[in-house]
């Protein structure tokens, strides 16, 4: 692994370790084998994107580090110590699917705020209502909302809680493509300000280079980490930046795909 | 004007029910089969003497007893069966098992136990009720989305927290669903079993005004009353399932993209 | 499921089954009475009706009727529910008509149904057909109503209309919906049997429960009845579900 890269974070210290994680679910005859020893550090404040092709087990990865599936071999630490279940330190968004639709938004990101007296509650709310630009949406029912907005509403329900670590499974896969672009800048202005360890998992390769710190490729069934890219640019990024496609394409054809249509 | 042609449009299939029956009546010269207008006659004599009112009420008061009880006992059995696999392993074969019993196969013993009158009727209501509001608990849990279940523990929250701010706001609108069809078994039950073990009710109605006299004119207006009753019945739980709180379950159904099926 | 599950499935049931005989046994012994059979004799009765030969007669006399009755409610009851499904006026016309009459115990037409038919095999016919013939046109209705009006359009596109989209697309796409409306109207059309027979035929289960109430207080045929009744129905309702399980039809499931 590159511990010895020139980055920033380089030698900041290992927040989340996942070692040897197998994953196989029974079948007929034999067992049909997901993922295959997954080994992956990540370092505290930094922002690793899974990428990999649909079917590789990026999501049961990401579900087995979340706690809430368990693997059928390995083990994933953080911070030294084992996860066995999910905790509120870390929290999974999932696409929009997560949002209760039987709560109003404000209700939705005061979730997970119940230890808090009742006014300190009102107010972490407002303020997270304001961050994702939902003000005069409080009281509506996530019915009533596009997919955007309640994808938004996920992201503020996960940091009014103030977490270490967000995973993010494929957040922003089911948004049109305008709105995908604002939420990838927000997303980032949210890291940027509230210094979280992100790890994300997408397919696709470009939202990858343009937010993570290193991208993880992994290969199809049974998934294994083929290659780990630095993506060693500053932001904002410049899509158009020679050092920018380089990467992408470097990506691409580890993937084994062209990038021309 | 469109809400009157729609209006007239509805009472129209029961208007040419009506007529067919009186065409019937008429054209085959019967003197068992009352016309429609004998019945009608037949309601309003009921309806003076205050026999409907007493009998309605009869069966109306059994069927609340006999209902609530099976709400009372099959919801929270059935939303432990819902959640926990093991009990649903060990108990589900037997609620499969004693589902298909009619109610009615239960007079006997019914009678056998709790005598004769108003103890018996609310007991096979109550075996009516609890069977399939058991069953629409434990499937209502089993519908729940697991993402819901898995952002509970992400968050934290202790069993307690769990069952109260997610499964049992989950579990609601099937909920309603399934306790808007239990009420309406419970309602099919009771005339059933006022036929057989008691004598006051809509049920008694129609077979003593058989057995008794040959008045099927009252005896079809006792079927008119019972039809009617449970259409209340129905549109009283529907009004429920559109309740305020349960705003965020329909709301889905109205909006324009699920009209055109984009999902489906 | 995993093996030990599987085990805990067979063995749970088996364990609460044979406590539930041993508290009934007790029960019926401690309590000393006459009239409420015990397990044993109640296995007894069951020998003693395939010893007279009416276990299989019954049996059959029963299905028969359930079987004719809820044919004929599926033959009527789906085409009738595809058109209220379709068109807006007929389930406007209709709807009416059918939520009055749902209502109304099937039971309730047994006077009626004496007067129609007589007393013969085709008045309980008739009234399984009641019970099954309403929740059938209701689910099939909601069934046509949730399709996609893409799928409908699609279809249209292509040049089909009347029976040929009927029968190409709108039955297709309500099949597993349908199915399952189907094995719950069989259920209840299985319900109905006990109080179908309760018109003075001379067989069949629920025919058997009254009889053995009524002839001699046989409390051990009447809860033979009601286990033989239990059993029956739940095997149409597991043969059911294999059914709307056939792989031809699962895409139904995976598009929850």
């Amino acid at each position: 692994m590159s511990a010895g890269a020139p980055k920033p974070l380089g030698r900041a210290k290992v927040k989340l370790a996942v070692h040897g994680v197998s994953m196989a679910y029974p079948a007929h005859d034999k067992p049909i084998q997901v993922l295959d020893k997954i080994d992956l550090d990540v370092r505290e404040g930094e922002f690793v994107c899974i990428v990999g092709p649909s079917g590789c087990g990026k999501s049961t990865l990401l579900n087995i580090i979340g706690g809430f599936v368990q693997g059928t071999a390995g083990e994933v630490r953080i911070d030294g110590e084992a996860v066995t279940g999910p905790d509120r330190r870390r929290i999974f968004v999932f696409q929009e699917r997560g949002v209760l639709p039987w709560l109003t938004v404000a209700e939705n990101i005061g979730f997970g705020l119940y230890d808090l007296p009742p006014a300190e509650r009102r107010a972490r709310v407002a303020n997270y209502v304001n961050l994702v630009g939902l003000r005069g949406f409080e009281d509506a029912y996530p019915q009533e909302l596009s997919g955007g907005m309640k994808q938004r509403v996920e992201v503020a329900r996960a940091l009014a809680v103030d977490p270490d670590v967000l995973y993010l499974d494929e957040p922003f896969g089911a948004l049109d493509s305008i709105t995908r672009l604002t939420m990838r800048s927000e997303l980032l202005r949210i890291w940027a300000a509230e210094k979280k360890t992100i790890l994300f998992v997408t397919h696709d390769i470009e939202e990858s280079v343009q937010l993570a710190d290193r991208v993880a490729v992994m290969s199809a069934r049974p998934g294994r980490i083929q290659k780990i890219v630095d993506v060693d640019l500053p932001h904002p990024r410049d899509l158009s930046d020679p050092r920018y496609l380089a990467i992408r394409d470097s990506i691409f054809e580890e993937i084994g795909i062209a990038h021309r249509v | 004007m469109r809400d009157l042609r729609r209006w007239l449009l509805s009472l129209s299939g029961l208007a040419a029910f009506v007529a067919v029956w009186a065409l019937a009546v008429a054209l085959s010269s019967t003197h068992v089969v009352p016309s429609p207008w004998r019945v009608a006659r037949g309601l309003a004599e009921l309806a003076v003497t205050g026999a409907l009112f007493k009998h309605t009420i009869a069966s109306l008061f059994r069927v609340t007893w006999g209902y609530l009880l099976g709400v009372l006992l099959g919801v929270p059995a059935g939303l432990l069966l819902g959640w926990s696999g093991r009990a649903a392993r060990t108990f589900d074969p037997f609620i499969q098992l004693f589902r298909p019993i009619s109610p009615l196969a239960w007079i006997p013993i019914a009678i056998l136990w709790f005598g004769v009158g108003d103890p018996p009727a609310v007991f096979i209501i109550f075996l009516g009720s609890f069977f399939p509001i058991t069953v629409a608990s434990m499937n209502a849990v089993a519908n729940v989305n697991a993402t819901h279940i898995n952002v509970a523990r992400n968050f934290g929250l202790s069993s307690y927290q769990l069952v109260r701010r997610v499964l049992l706001p989950a579990v609601t609108p099937d909920l309603v669903v399934g306790m808007r069809l239990t009420l309406g078994i419970a309602w099919l039950v009771v005339v059933a079993a006022e036929m057989i073990a008691v004598n006051s009710g809509l049920g008694f109605l129609i077979i003593d005004s058989r057995n008794a006299g040959n008045r099927y004119d009252l005896v079809i207006a006792g079927m008119v009353m019972v039809g009617l009753v449970g259409l209340g019945l129905d549109v009283v739980m529907r009004r429920v399932e559109r309740f305020d709180g349960l705003r965020w379950s329909y709301g889905a159904a109205n909006t324009a993209d699920a009209a055109e099926g984009a999902r489906p | 499921m995993n093996p030990s599950r599987r085990a805990e499935a067979v063995l749970l049931p088996l364990l609460v089954a044979a406590a539930l005989l041993l508290a009934w046994h007790w029960a019926v012994i401690h309590t000393h009475t006459r009239i409420f059979p015990s397990p044993e004799k109640v296995a007894r009765g069951v020998r003693e009706l395939a010893r007279r030969g009416v276990l299989f007669p019954y049996i059959g006399a029963s299905l028969f009727r359930v079987g004719s009755g809820f044919l004929l409610a599926t033959l009527l009851g789906v085409p009738l529910g595809s058109v209220m499904g379709r068109y807006r006026g007929a389930a406007t016309a209709l709807n009416p008509l059918v939520q009055v009459l749902r209502p109304i115990s099937p039971l309730a037409w047994i006077p009626l149904a004496i007067v129609f038919f007589g007393v013969t095999n085709l008045s309980t016919i008739f009234l399984i057909f009641l019970a099954s013939f309403f929740p059938i046109v209701v689910s099939t209705m909601n069934a046509v109503r949730a399709i996609p009006v893409i799928y409908l359009r699609a279809a249209q596109n292509f040049g089909f209309s009347g029976l040929a989209l009927w029968a190409r697309v709108i039955l297709p796409a309500i099949l597993p919906q349908l199915l399952t409306g189907l094995r719950l109207a069989l259920g209840v059309a299985w319900l109905v049997v006990v109080a179908a027979e309760m018109i003075a035929v001379d067989s069949g289960l629920g025919y058997l429960i009254l009889d053995a109430r009524n002839a001699g207080k046989r409390y051990d045929l009447v809860v033979a009845g009601m286990l033989l009744i239990g059993v029956i129905g739940l095997a149409l309702d597991v043969a059911m579900r294999r059914v709307e399980r056939l792989r031809w039809l699962r895409w139904g499931f995976s598009g929850r």
